[in-house]
């Protein structure tokens, strides 16, 4: 049954799988230094008030 | 503006929609593109008349591209208030059946006029304009691509009227929140990947190395919905001068292919594009920079993983097979943790700033709208558990809870962009009044507190009474029975329904107000700092 | 830090980000429907099925136009008041020729599954001209235009040809015979051998009682008529096809 086989690798490593990547997002965004990037980008529409700086299309 | 190309390509437009009604070959698709043709032609007529020749004055294009905005904040505005009254309309047919004019205003066709011009006209203009004015912003570039937006502003609205004008006449594929019919279809496509080349383009030439978080969340609404778009409407025309298809799919897996694109357009659309201007709007209007932005991160990750799941719990205890049924079920479970983080990051945003709650009503309604999304992303995987759903499916609840939604989250921060859009866009010194953005925010509060209480009563108390027995074993009411017992819930509904779109029609005159240029001789509220939308820096 | 700088790599790179959100956004989909292409038992096997009538099929045509099923749904599910108020359980076979599926998702109005062999062909002209007259506490809208609506037949045979071509399977002598049939289902005057020896378990009626002309209100009633009777549950076995 190539269903059987698919869905037993899906509840399987496919869960392992997603599990690990979701863990590994939360820990990237946890790293030490990873505060500091965030800051900034958290920071960018509150800086964008003053009108563009010209220069061609 | 002195278009000639693209008055030219209306024109064109025009000439073809004119022949295609000529050579029809039924009446519906005659009568529709009849429409289109009237519709273009008007717009053809007014463009030449806005061609001057001459010296053309040079066009600044150093700034930022605002015209479109400002042109979607009023189309937003404009689809917001036909979206209301027509829901008031629909509400009040099912309590005064003699209400239903046939055969074009009847239930049947109002219904999608309503929830499209709810979905598609006003939440959809509205992610279009703020979006293009958040990816402009954040990426300190101007839209890519010269008159590529207005492009697709004018471009989308044509979908929406011609979605609009077909429901009346009867063209519909049926399929809930995709009803128009596939040549439709093919034009909204077209549209969206000219929306999609517009956002990427913009993203790409952006000053800042950061793409912030708010413009993730709308590349991820373009692009999801253009896949599920695509997919769902996939339909066989019966004759390509004519306006009737036939799904590709069949039943239950047609079904499923359905709800996995509703529930997606509920994720993507309604959930995920909004995201995206709460990220932006409410840390500019609170001054603050969003409370945790690897939070956000994550919540973005996780909700647009879940989110795709979830599509089959649209459809538990029918035929489709238990283990998508089940796999629906966990899935919606999963998708309140990511919401609640979300919620949490909003209304934390607000921390150590909480008496601007007080004082700034636009706060007050971007932080209740983050509430109302709280409150309903609690509700929805609740009416996800399988033993749940076998009361709620097929009753008012789920219209009650698609209005918490709708009404509370996706309605509160979209007038809440427009509150903070509109007087930078027309360069005002402030809104017209404050005082009515209050009296807004609580008209519409209590219509929603009214619209869904009311249905989440009469929702239970439908599907408590389909399933009650005697003490013989017969079942105690006739299904008719349950109609009547509705009657009372059906005229309050319309109660709450008519509070909301008085606030958008206070809305509506404030911002016009502004637009004008007027400032209201009012009362200052206390400690209202943001009255004043040019801080001195 | 490896971790760090690639998402660093995503978070400046706006392809990436486009490609990242769409492989995540395509695996539910994938997963959770294509199977249902492929695995034998998402329809049962049932005896009796068939492709629509070109009547019915126009019928349910004007079903989906006028927004039926926005307060009426075909589903029952299987639960004890549901079965007793509307019949057996609906089966995924029963909808496998329905492109779309009308199963619907509120119920203003009764579920509409099994309605047909209910009411008399004049209850539902009634009915559909003035609900409150049959049933006083109903909020559906009239109806009345269909009985003077004459159904358009152009696109007879054609309707038939693209739903062939999505998997109905209506053979070459359907399609062909197409106008024929949907006038001799509705005018029990007519020949109707060609229509029986093409579709089974047909009802050969003059649906809306006027005979002078064949109207929408036809095509409607007559596919009122056939929902929910064209399978044989006494052939049906639910255990073999529990999934």
């Amino acid at each position: 049954m190539e269903y059987e086989a698919f869905r037993q690798f899906a509840d399987s490593w496919g869960l392992l799988y997603l599990v690990i990547v979701f863990l590994g997002v939360i820990v990237m965004v946890f790293l030490p230094g990873a505060k500091e990037k965030a800051q900034n980008a958290a920071n960018i529409p509150l800086r964008d008030d003053t009108p563009l700086d010209g220069g061609p299309e | 503006m002195r278009n000639i190309g693209g008055t030219l390509v209306v024109g064109l437009g025009t000439f073809i929609a004119v022949l295609l009604a000529a050579f029809a070959q039924d009446n519906a698709f005659r009568l529709h593109m009849s429409v289109v043709a009237l519709v273009l032609g008007l717009a053809t007529i007014y463009m030449l008349r806005q061609i001057k020749f001459g010296p053309a004055p040079v066009e600044d294009k150093s700034g930022y591209m605002d015209g479109p905005i400002r042109v979607g904040s009023i189309l937003t505005m404009f689809w917001g208030i036909i979206g209301f009254t027509v829901g008031v309309l629909i509400a009040s047919q099912m309590a005064w059946p003699q209400l239903n004019l046939e055969p074009f205003l009847t239930f049947g066709r109002v219904r999608p006029l309503h929830t499209s011009a709810v979905v598609f006209a006003f939440g959809g203009t509205a992610l279009i304009t703020t979006s293009m004015y958040v990816v402009q912003r954040t990426s300190r570039a101007r839209l890519f691509g010269g008159n590529l937006a207005w492009f697709v502003m004018w471009g989308y609205q044509l979908f929406i009227v011609m979605a609009a004008t077909g429901y009346l006449l009867g063209i519909t594929q049926s399929r809930e929140y995709a009803e128009p019919e596939w040549y439709v279809d093919i034009w909204l496509t077209i549209v969206w990947v000219a929306y999609l080349v517009l956002f990427m383009g913009t993203l790409m030439k952006r000053k800042e190395p950061h793409i912030y978080v708010a413009n993730w969340f709308y590349l991820a609404f373009i692009v999801t919905i253009a896949m599920l778009h695509i997919v769902n409407n996939l339909a066989m025309p019966v004759s390509f001068l004519g306006s009737k298809s036939y799904s590709l799919f069949a039943g239950v897996q047609d079904a499923l292919t359905q709800w996995w694109y509703g529930h997606n357009a509920v994720g993507f659309f309604l959930t995920a594009g909004f995201l995206g201007m709460m990220y932006y709007f409410l840390p500019k209007q609170a001054e603050r920079p969003v409370y945790s932005y690897r939070l956000s991160i994550i919540h973005f990750w996780a909700l647009i993983f879940l989110y795709i799941w979830a599509g089959p719990h649209h459809l538990l205890y029918t035929a489709l097979p238990d283990w998508a049924q089940t796999l629906g079920m966990v899935f919606s479970i999963m998708l309140w943790m990511p919401s609640w983080g979300g919620m949490i990051n909003g209304l934390m945003t607000l921390s150590g700033a909480w008496d601007k709650m007080r004082s700034d009503p636009i706060i007050r309604m971007m932080v209740i709208s983050v509430a109302f999304y709280g409150m309903s992303t609690f509700e929805g995987p609740v009416m996800a558990i399988k033993a749940v759903n076998g009361l709620s499916h097929y009753t008012d609840w789920t219209i009650g809870h698609v209005h918490s939604g709708a009404l509370g989250w996706v309605g509160m921060i979209s007038f809440g962009a427009l509150y903070f859009m509109v007087p930078r866009l027309w360069n005002r010194s402030g809104l017209y009044s404050q005082r009515m953005v209050n009296w807004h925010f609580w008209l519409a509060t209590l219509g929603i507190v009214i619209y869904a209480s009311v249905m989440w009563v009469s929702g239970i108390t439908q599907g408590l009474m389909w399933r009650e027995y005697d003490a013989q074993g017969f079942l105690v009411y006739s299904f008719a029975e349950t109609v009547a017992a509705m009657k009372p819930y059906y005229i309050i509904r319309v109660l709450g329904g008519s509070l909301y779109l008085i606030g958008g029609l206070i809305m509506a005159y404030n911002l016009t107000m502004t637009i004008l240029g007027h400032r209201r001789d009012e009362r200052p509220i206390p400690g209202n700092v943001a009255a004043n939308v040019q801080p001195a820096e | 830090m490896g971790l760090l700088e690639k998402h660093g790599v995503i978070e400046r790179n706006a392809s990436f980000l486009l490609i990242g959100s769409l492989l995540v956004v395509s695996i539910g989909g994938i997963v959770e429907i294509a199977p249902l292409f492929y695995l034998e038992n998402t329809i049962e096997k049932v005896e009796g099925m068939r492709p629509y009538t070109p009547l019915e099929l126009a019928g349910r045509d004007i079903y989906i136009r006028e927004g039926c099923y926005t307060c009426h749904s075909q589903m029952i599910r299987p639960f004890r008041d549901e079965v007793e108020r509307f019949g057996q359980y609906s089966l995924a076979a029963e909808s496998m020729y329905d492109h779309p599926f009308q199963w619907g998702s509120k119920r203003t109005g009764p579920d509409l599954a099994r309605v047909g062999d209910r009411y008399s062909n004049a209850w539902h002209v009634q009915h559909l001209k003035d609900p409150r007259s049959v049933v006083p506490e109903s909020v559906m809208p009239s109806y009345g235009f269909l009985a003077e609506a004459t159904l358009e037949t152009d696109l007879t045979s054609n309707s038939l040809r693209a739903n062939a071509m999505v998997g109905v399977p209506y053979s070459e002598e359907m399609i062909d015979n197409a106008l024929a049939d949907l006038m001799a289902q509705a005018d029990p005057e007519l020949d109707s051998s060609g229509l029986l020896s093409r579709y089974d378990n047909v009802r050969i009626e003059d649906y809306d009682g006027n005979s002078r002309e064949l109207t929408e209100m036809d095509a409607l009633i007559a596919y009122l008529q056939m929902l929910g009777t064209l399978v044989d549950f006494s052939t049906y076995e639910p255990e073999a096809n529990y999934r």
